[in-house]
């Protein structure tokens, strides 16, 4: 309690002083609501080039597993056991303590229809939740925010830290921020002729009106601008205790924890992570980049439990497609089709494997079957989780599932 | 309706049939009748060289065959990304230069119309052309020589198109997106034109080729019609159907006159180009000179893409950048990169291209090219088809684009021309003259703001600062 007290202090000292100097259209962030306790929130980290998700869940009892990959397959001893049949990737140590608390629960066997192999294209996939026969140009958590958001003022519901903003982020009239620094990105946005420019254009009020495209840039403009000086004041109010590694994943959750910990109004925070593309010299690339996926989940579920907020958050990963089930000669795999998802929080109400492995007796052109379409997973996480009304903004009702 | 002045009128057509023009060009096109400068436009310079951009020979890159080992695998498909990035520019370049920017224009339009990825540089280079050459000329044409391009029948599969396993994908994508759009035919039709593009193919060298033991030889029907049809039957057939004709003017009207179609000018279009037999070149003269074309409404509404912001920039102010690479980081950033369309639908744009970061890289652009100020902004990471090959070399790749990133973008800037454009402009009137042709509607970028951010030490210095400021506002993304 001492410190959302301090924080708030903190938070309303820093806004108190600058008033004087900000214009009317920023002194409209003080009166956000807190954040609600119990604000759900989600994390999606997204696996990209195509995770090899047989060498992240291993089958450890299955033959084919290791007659397809004489090279690429871990032993039992190497893996962390889960189950009798099951175990993690050696560099998962943190996710396989979070299992053993009951905080992780995976999904195997995800995917879609008719499943395309190109990287680009099964990402628009997956980001837009379309059919593959479709091109959507806009994304599921877009229209998320098209949904929960009409005429907000400070589009920060939904976070990338990113650079640039992926397809998934866009909606057909709202879309989500992007920025890899809060510093930088208020710094960008506080330039003195952007800020005279939208005080000549609106009086200092929010612009709503966006029927003309040059409306629309200054609104864009405008949200961008106050959303930009409101999240570095929500970043500046919290920091982490716990060390976060110094990756760029590590940075990047880092971000995360410390505007999770804040009173912001984010639903849902968007981060990459990889190069998971290994058709060569698979052991080690992968090996490195999961172990940097692993610390930087292990040191945001560290922080969010510190401060007791790891019942509301969950964090789920997903890559464009798994790979082939048989290693190739250059010791890596070819892209692959239905790949598995980890699924991590203080309050998931099923935990462990949530259904059966991959069936690798049962091959379509040497590649996996899916059994989970991942538009449910969407689905149950917009329904269950954000109370968002799934089958509108996934256009199409998807069944539910029980992890949340 | 009020009267749009005659020179914005000039600057509207300009920045739509092309990438903007100088003061002096806009000046002297409002002294000629308007359907002579429109002639003009369409026809392009008297002696145009029209010539084929070319990066790459047959000669330059190795036969990629199965033999080879993966590192020879990987040399090759090095080499080709390097020459698909030295086109990307020359391109770029030839938009800045082209003594004919309509066809220009019209070939990035087609661009994302045959959105296409291919990874062989020759493929590129070949469909590039081809798109340029046929910019202005017969839809029919155009359509035929791209379904029959290597890089077109390799993206949508007609390689793996035969009788004993149809593959569909390249019949779906030549109706749904090249020629009558969703909605006017059944997946019966789709499967049977499939069948009618079995034996479609090419040779290694890149040339096409038809393969009669892959064709299937019997009756196929497609939208009605019954015969032993070829790939060439299928496209006639499409061609005759009016959706067509209908579909690529929608197109057409929304890419350079209004993202919101009105049915009644798009109809009245279509009609002509059918009853033309689809020169391209007629419909886009009915279509600049029609009165409605110079509406005040629509004037100054379109969000230009990435690659047309750029080109204009460049146009304004010529730079020659240290490192010409730097203009595909842009390109990245902003969301537009040339030969990389996200998706067999092309680029969406309107307010596609713009959300919080975009916007502010595009406004900050101008003052990070002619303040050489750093660029820290890195790019998502390039997918391995965007560099592809293997987990090594894109990582390679990420690395050596982080660098480059690092750095400030040196180039020598040229700033002679737009001194120049303005040198009989009175002091007190070069604001309002800069901001006045340099953007098609403006909303609040007045002298008395503009010299809040003008140094006026010099004459010189006024008119380039001021020029970066007005680059730099909401309405310079708008033409």
């Amino acid at each position: 309690m001492e410190i959302l007290n301090r924080r708030r202090f903190l938070q309303v000292g820093s806004l108190a002083s600058a008033s004087l100097m900000m214009p009317r259209f920023l002194k409209a962030l003080e009166r956000d609501n807190m954040v609600p306790p119990g604000n759900k929130v989600l994390v999606v980290v997204q696996l990209s080039g195509g995770n090899d998700g047989l060498n992240t869940v291993i089958p450890y009892r299955n033959d084919i597993y290791y007659k397809l990959r004489p090279t690429l397959g871990i032993s039992r001893e190497q893996a962390l056991s889960l189950t009798d049949e099951t175990g993690l990737h050696p560099a998962l140590q943190g996710m396989k303590a979070l299992y053993d608390e009951g905080s992780l629960a995976l999904l195997n066997n995800v995917g879609y229809p008719n499943p395309d192999r190109s990287h680009f294209r099964s990402m628009d996939i997956w980001q837009s939740a379309s059919s593959s026969a479709e091109n959507w140009t806009d994304g599921w958590i877009g229209r998320f925010l098209d949904a929960q958001c009409k005429g907000c003022d400070k589009p920060v519901q939904a976070l990338e830290i990113d650079d640039t903003l992926s397809l998934a982020m866009k909606g057909d009239v709202q879309k989500g921020l992007a920025f890899k620094d809060p510093d930088k990105l208020q710094a960008a946005a506080n330039d003195r002729m952007f800020r005279e420019l939208l005080n000549k254009h609106s009086g200092g009020h929010t612009v709503t009106d966006d029927h003309q495209p040059v409306d629309y840039l200054y609104k864009t403009m405008g949200a961008t601008m106050s959303s930009a000086e409101y999240i570095k004041g929500q970043f500046r109010a919290y920091k982490t205790k716990e060390l976060f590694p110094a990756t760029e994943l590590g940075k990047n959750m880092q971000t995360i924890a410390r505007l999770i910990m804040s009173d912001i109004s984010t639903k849902v925070y968007y981060v990459s992570h990889g190069a998971f593309d290994t058709h060569v010299n698979q052991l080690a690339s992968q090996q490195t980049q999961l172990k940097r996926l692993d610390e930087a989940i292990t040191a945001l579920t560290k922080e969010l439990k510190n401060n007791h907020r790891f019942q509301d958050v969950v964090i789920v990963t997903f890559s464009e497609f798994g790979r082939r089930v048989e290693q190739n000669a250059g010791g890596g795999t070819d892209h692959g089709t239905a790949n598995n998802m980890f699924i991590i929080g203080g309050g998931l109400k099923q935990r462990g494997l949530l259904n059966e492995g991959p069936d690798l007796a049962n091959l379509k052109d040497g590649d996996l079957q899916y059994t989970v379409d991942f538009k449910s997973v969407y689905a149950t996480l917009l329904k269950k989780w954000l109370a968002a009304d799934d089958a509108a903004i996934l256009k199409q009702q998807y069944p539910h599932l029980s992890f949340v | 309706m009020a009267a749009i002045p005659e020179k914005l009128q000039m600057q509207h057509l300009a920045w739509r049939a092309g990438f903007g023009a100088s003061p002096s060009i806009i000046e002297d096109w409002t002294h000629k009748k308007r359907s002579k400068v429109i002639s003009r436009i369409l026809t392009g310079p008297e002696k145009d060289a029209q010539t084929p951009l070319k990066v790459r020979d047959v000669s330059d890159l190795p036969d990629r065959n199965k033999s080879m080992s993966p590192e020879e695998k990987r040399e090759v498909n090095r080499m080709n990304r390097q020459g698909i990035r030295e086109l990307n520019l020359q391109w770029l370049n030839e938009m800045v230069q082209s003594e004919h920017p309509l066809r220009e224009k019209m070939a990035l339009f087609w661009h994302g119309h045959f959105a296409c990825r291919t990874q062989n540089v020759l493929f590129n280079q070949q469909l590039l052309q081809v798109i340029r050459e046929n910019a202005l000329g017969n839809f029919a044409e155009l359509l035929t020589a791209v379904s029959k391009s290597p890089a077109m029948l390799q993206f949508l599969n007609n390689q793996q198109n035969y009788k004993a396993h149809p593959n569909e994908n390249f019949a779906r994508e030549v109706m749904e997106l090249f020629t009558m759009g969703r909605g006017h035919y059944t997946e019966m039709d789709i499967k049977e034109a499939a069948r009618a593009f079995t034996g479609w193919g090419y040779e290694g060298d890149g040339s096409f080729v038809f393969r009669p033991k892959r064709h299937d030889n019997s009756d196929k029907t497609v939208l009605g019609k019954t015969g032993n049809f070829t790939g060439d039957d299928v496209l006639k057939i499409l061609l005759e159907r009016k959706e067509t004709a209908r579909y690529i003017t929608g197109k057409i009207y929304r890419y350079f006159v209004d993202e919101n179609p009105d049915e009644a000018r798009i109809n009245a279009l279509a009609d002509k180009f059918y009853t033309s037999g689809y020169d391209i070149d007629a419909l886009m003269q009915h279509l600049f000179n029609a009165d409605w074309f110079y509406d005040e409404r629509l004037i100054g509404t379109r969000i230009k893409s990435p690659v047309e912001l750029l080109v204009g920039l460049r146009k304004t102010v010529p730079v020659a950048f240290e490192k010409e690479e730097v203009l595909l980081s842009f390109q990245q950033v902003l969301g537009q990169v040339l030969f990389y369309p996200p998706n067999v639908a092309g680029w969406p744009g309107g307010r596609n291209w713009i959300d919080s970061s975009s916007l502010m890289y595009r406004m900050q652009l101008p003052k990070m090219i002619f303040y050489e100020e750093e660029f820290n902004i890195t790019p998502k990471e390039i997918t391995p088809e965007m560099g592809m090959g293997s987990y090594k070399v894109t990582m390679q790749l990420n690395e050596s684009v982080r660098k480059q990133y690092a750095k400030k973008i040196k180039g020598v800037i040229n700033w002679d021309a737009l001194l120049k454009d303005y040198e009989k402009v009175p002091r007190e009137k070069l604001a309002d003259a800069i901001a006045g042709s340099l953007l098609q509607t403006n909303k609040h970028v007045s002298r008395q703001l503009l010299e809040n951010y003008a140094d006026a030490s010099s004459r010189e210095n006024y008119i380039k600062t001021i020029a970066i400021a007005v680059m730099s506002t909401p309405e310079y993304q708008l033409c």
